[in-house]
């Protein structure tokens, strides 16, 4: 071990990069108390602008209220629905929002699994928007049948008559994964919700304080709860990342399974699920400037935060453009000519500004995150974000008009279908469900979650003291280490 | 109900069809041959239809939306190229009858979330209005688009007093937010199959048309038993060399005319064409 005398000098440098300290997650004046005094405020006295989004939303609901009512009485025919144009908006956006409930999971459950510290403050609320994204995806499975009052067909439950849902289709894949993945969502973010409903018991009054002692169970802090919650937590995580990852995988064999030009690609399930990912995190990145702003959260939601949420962002970004290639490529170079013609239609028919539209939202528009302004300043970032989310819109909606536009039997053939403004309606009437319960939510629940951040502060002071120790003890040149290698 | 019978439902919707010996021993198999060169694309077919299934009349402007209900409706086609229509306008279209093909492995049945489309002992691929929920999934993966959607409740409009009364008392009205399709005139067939099974015989060639073979001025539709071999339409289907159960079929000599539209998804139609003859001299 002799040669590594000369390298010593070199190796000097490297120790000392090592300990340029990195810039925190959290500042160094967050306290535990003040985690707990920010964040029940937050329950308390949210910005004006609160109000603005809250109510904005409820006006855009009851619009997509009156416009489901109208088709329910009329028929589906208002919508301008067609023979070959069979499912329009109503599916593309039940994509769009199933998509957007996997981030969620993949930074309360994946990122708690491989113990990504940085995911606590942010968790929460993607956790929540999973559950919300969800509970929006399910009701465009109602609005887009038929005979809504007889959804229930659609789902396997005991009756006299013994008929069960057909097995082998994969819409009823979908009802049970949605509803399985909706229910281990909804269970996970209550679990981890607990023991900060208690902190919120202990400092509410009147209904609030009824409501917080009930959903909190009696939570008291003791060892051996913690010890029971964190193994049920670690449990949950853990089915539900598979679970996450196969319900998207579902939602695209919708797609794959049959046998239209276009959707034949067994490509499908991962380009379905990464997809998924990159509109939930983009959605994420939005709903963090918003959040961080209306409910005053700017000591948690810090920009070395956001950067790594923007890194983990264009990262799945690239997986996607990949994907998303790859199915261009397999058509192109495949056998099937109908498919082929079909995807040549995409890009150049009557559908080719959205076509466009996707690949520079989606695919091009995520480069602009390598431009250190946009990724610290939070305007264009937030601008970015929702151009993504709109990129990946189109994507969903030119998965679905142009292949119905040109299928199989020419006769069909049908060019410029527009939908009608009773689905454009519906459509913005499910944003203003989404965010109508979305605020309403981090304004009766902690939306950052307290004990988590408390346990980061914990560490992070814990780190520092260490860094302490460690700079006093081996900081003339770190020689017990490398007489240690040396000898 | 036991499990067992539980289970053959379940695989009912996953055997694989065409099998091996189908139709050996099975009294019926409904199937259809439609001469393309005896077409003369005049819609009494389409008509016919519409009075016998009551199809109800969507007015022009849903008609111009695409929410039109024909079952059988009569394609027109200018030629393969354009230059072939402007070269000899004279000549006028070529007329396809599209219908129900009634798939042997019909891309509508697996796909239905709960069951409503499934394929009959008699070859049939029957819709069961009761059990739709409007999903639409059959239609999206139909490659010939030919199940029609009741986007409005239109029996409100289709038939006003006292037009109700031309209505046909076998058929169900359908309402709103079910899926529809041709069904070969079941009420028909059913009425005369069990008519033959009370006289202990089965029917005779013939005996039982659909209204749009019926209607037909030219005969170019024919229709018929398919497992009785020696049926006109059964005969046909020998003659014109088509093999229910194969997907590309091989033709002994140049000529023999028939087809089956799109066989190469492995749908196996019920409903061979026999393509249409042109005189390019005259």
């Amino acid at each position: 071990m002799s040669h590594s005398v000369p390298s010593r000098p070199q190796m000097d440098v490297q120790v000392e990069r090592k300990f340029v300290p990195k810039q925190k997650d959290l500042g160094a004046d967050v306290t535990w108390a003040k985690i707990n005094k920010d964040v029940l405020k937050s329950l308390e006295k949210p910005r004006p602008v609160f109000w603005v989004i809250f109510f904005s939303a409820l006006a855009l609901f009851s619009f997509g209220v009156y416009c489901e009512v109208y088709q329910y009485q009329n028929g589906m025919g208002v919508s301008d629905l067609n023979n070959p144009q069979v499912w329009g908006l109503y599916i593309a956006t039940f994509i769009f929002w199933i998509g957007m409930g996997h981030s969620g999971t993949l930074l309360s459950a994946l990122l708690h699994i491989i113990h990504a510290d940085w995911r606590k403050p942010i968790y929460r609320y993607s956790e929540a928007m999973t559950t919300f994204t969800l509970l929006t995806a399910a009701l465009f499975v109602l609005v887009h049948m038929g005979r809504l009052w007889q959804f229930y067909y659609v789902v396997a439950y005991p009756n006299e008559r013994w008929t069960w849902p057909n097995f082998t289709s994969p819409l009823v894949w979908d009802a049970t994964a949605i509803g399985t993945y909706l229910t281990s969502s909804l269970l996970f973010l209550y679990m981890g919700m607990i023991p900060d409903l208690a902190i919120c018991r202990d400092n509410a009054r009147g209904a609030r304080r009824a409501l917080y002692r009930f959903l909190s169970m009696g939570w008291q802090g003791t060892d051996r709860q913690w010890a029971n919650f964190k193994v049920a937590y670690m449990t949950m995580a853990c089915f539900l990342m598979p679970l996450a990852v196969s319900v998207h995988s579902i939602v695209s064999t919708d797609f794959a399974v049959s046998q239209n030009p276009g959707w034949h690609v067994t490509s499908f399930p991962p380009y379905f699920v990464l997809g998924a990912l990159y509109s939930g995190c983009s959605g994420i990145i939005t709903l963090f400037i918003v959040l961080r702003y209306v409910f005053r959260f700017e000591a948690y939601m810090t920009q070395p935060i956001l950067n790594k949420l923007i890194k983990m962002t264009f990262a799945i970004a690239m997986v996607w453009t990949y994907l998303d290639l790859i199915e261009y490529a397999t058509t192109w170079y495949g056998s099937d000519e109908v498919a082929k013609a079909d995807l040549v239609y995409r890009a150049t028919g009557d559908y080719a500004l959205q076509f466009w539209g996707m690949i520079f939202c989606a695919m091009v528009m995520p480069f602009t995150l390598l431009i250190r302004f946009v990724r610290t300043n939070y305007t264009t970032l937030l601008i970015i974000s929702l151009i993504l989310n709109v990129g990946m819109w189109l994507e969903r909606f030119q998965i679905i008009t142009p292949t119905f536009a040109k299928s199989h039997y020419p006769w069909l053939w049908t060019a410029g279908w527009f939908p009608s403004w009773v689905q454009w309606g519906i459509v913005a009437g499910s944003f203003g469900w989404f965010t109508m319960l979305f605020m309403l939510y981090c304004k009766i629940f902690p939306s950052v979650s307290m004990y988590e951040v408390k346990e980061m502060v914990h560490e992070q002071n814990m780190e520092e003291k260490a860094h302490a120790t460690q700079t006093e003890v081996h900081e003339p040149g770190l020689l017990p280490e490398m007489e240690g290698g040396q000898a | 109900m036991s499990l067992s019978n539980l289970i053959q439902n379940w695989n009912s919707f996953r055997t694989r069809r065409p099998y091996e010996g189908q139709y050996e021993d099975a009294p019926y198999k409904w199937a259809m041959v439609i001469d393309l060169d005896s077409c003369i694309g005049c819609n009494a077919c389409t008509v016919a239809c519409y009075a016998e299934n009551n199809l109800p009349v969507v007015g022009k402007e849903r008609f111009g939306k695409g929410q039109a209900m024909h079952w059988i409706r009569i394609e027109r086609y200018w030629g393969a190229d354009e230059a072939k229509a402007t070269e000899f306008p004279e000549r006028g279209a070529e007329y396809l009858p599209m219908l129900c093909q009634q798939c042997e492995a019909a891309p509508c049945e697996p796909v239905c979330p709960v069951g409503a489309t499934h394929h009959s002992p008699d070859g049939l691929n029957t819709q069961v209005y009761n059990r739709c929920v409007g999903s639409r999934y059959c239609s999206a993966n139909c490659p010939y688009k030919v199940r029609y959607f009741n986007w409005w409740n239109y029996p409100d409009r289709a038939w006003p007093n006292p037009l109700e009364l031309q209505l046909n008392p076998d058929v169900t009205v359908r309402s709103k937010g079910v899926m529809e399709k041709c069904t070969f005139c079941m009420q028909r067939l059913r009425a005369g199959m069990d008519k033959a099974k009370t006289e202990g015989r089965i029917l005779a060639d013939g005996e039982v048309l659909t209204a749009c073979a019926q209607a037909c001025p030219t005969s170019a539709i024919t229709f018929g038993n398919w497992a009785d071999k020696k049926s006109k339409v059964a005969r046909m289907w020998k003659n014109q060399q088509v093999d229910l159960a194969k997907n590309s079929q091989e033709k002994s000599e140049e000529g023999i005319r028939g087809y089956r539209i799109l066989e190469d998804l492995n749908t196996y139609p019920s409903v061979v064409y026999l393509e249409r003859l042109r005189n390019l001299e005259a």
